[in-house]
């Protein structure tokens, strides 16, 4: 019981610096443990199916992304942008709106069962895979065509215009 | 291993909600505070996730397993939107020289 809230704390205090940290890429690495701690979440639940593609897609694949791109563009110290006083207060003030929003109307619902793992073999990939290629497998084909179409845009967008060959 | 979940799972679905919507807040919060946009393509990633977590809670809650199918998908979503949004990133790098999303206000007026 305590593990979850230890790992609640954590997820939140990583959130925290992933916006506060001031160069870019610590704020990645930060972005990483968040990612971590959700991964035991998870796992807690037991989602193995999701722990182990959310360890791979977000941790190993966007992740890896983000710091190649960041790598890339090559920020300086200086000329890294920073909002003034007024505007931070002001964001934090809205962000903090909504969360007691959020907050205020939970409270209303009252007090909630506790959440059980009632069938151990819920998130597994025997059950998921079941349901996956049997009531979801046209979102699942569409899915397949839309990473294709993002990885042709991702490429055609990145890549640098040719000057036209006088020749040819 | 089945009593190891049985003890260790007893925290309230309040809780799994309130942890998601904090999450979330950070992420509108990042959103909001930060001008470099690598840092506020991360803050929207922290809401998905808010978001996934708190679907996988429900779907273990209500014992249905469609949630964590749904989040799968947000997944895949989430890995093609990451592609495509840093794309256009670095190809607003290479013409502006700068991240600064205050540099890319010729849509504004």
């Amino acid at each position: 019981m305590s593990i979850f809230y230890f790992i609640a704390f954590l997820s939140i205090l990583f959130a925290v610096l992933v916006i506060s940290a001031k160069n870019p890429v610590h704020s990645i690495l930060y972005l990483i443990l968040t990612f971590f701690t959700f991964t035991i979440q998870y796992i807690l639940l037991n989602a193995q199916f999701l722990a182990i593609v959310n360890f791979i897609v977000y941790m190993g694949a966007i992740l890896v992304l983000f710091l190649y791109t960041l790598m890339l563009i090559n920020l300086n110290k200086d000329s890294e942008p920073v909002k003034t006083n007024m505007v931070k207060i002001a964001a934090v003030l809205g962000g903090g709106c909504l969360m007691v929003v959020l907050v205020a109307a939970l409270k209303a619902v009252g007090t909630s069962q506790p959440v059980l793992v009632k069938d151990p073999g819920l998130g597994l990939v025997k059950n998921l895979g079941k349901i996956l290629f049997d009531e979801f497998l046209l979102p699942f084909e569409v899915s397949s065509l839309l990473l294709l179409s993002a990885m042709v845009g991702a490429v055609l967008l990145a890549t640098r215009d040719k000057k036209p060959v006088v020749n040819g | 291993m089945d009593s190891f979940f049985k003890t260790v799972q007893s925290v309230p679905l309040n809780h799994y909600i309130l942890l998601s919507a904090i999450i979330f807040s950070i992420g509108v919060i990042g959103v909001l505070i930060r001008r470099n946009a690598i840092i506020i393509f991360m803050s929207v990633e922290l809401m998905l996730n808010a978001v996934n977590l708190l679907l996988t809670a429900f779907s273990v809650y209500r014992g249905d397993a469609t949630g964590q199918v749904f989040v799968f998908f947000i997944m895949a979503l989430a890995a093609a939107e990451v592609a495509v949004g840093l794309a256009i990133i670095v190809m607003i790098y290479r013409n502006t020289n700068s991240v600064d999303i205050n540099v890319l206000n010729r849509l504004k007026w």
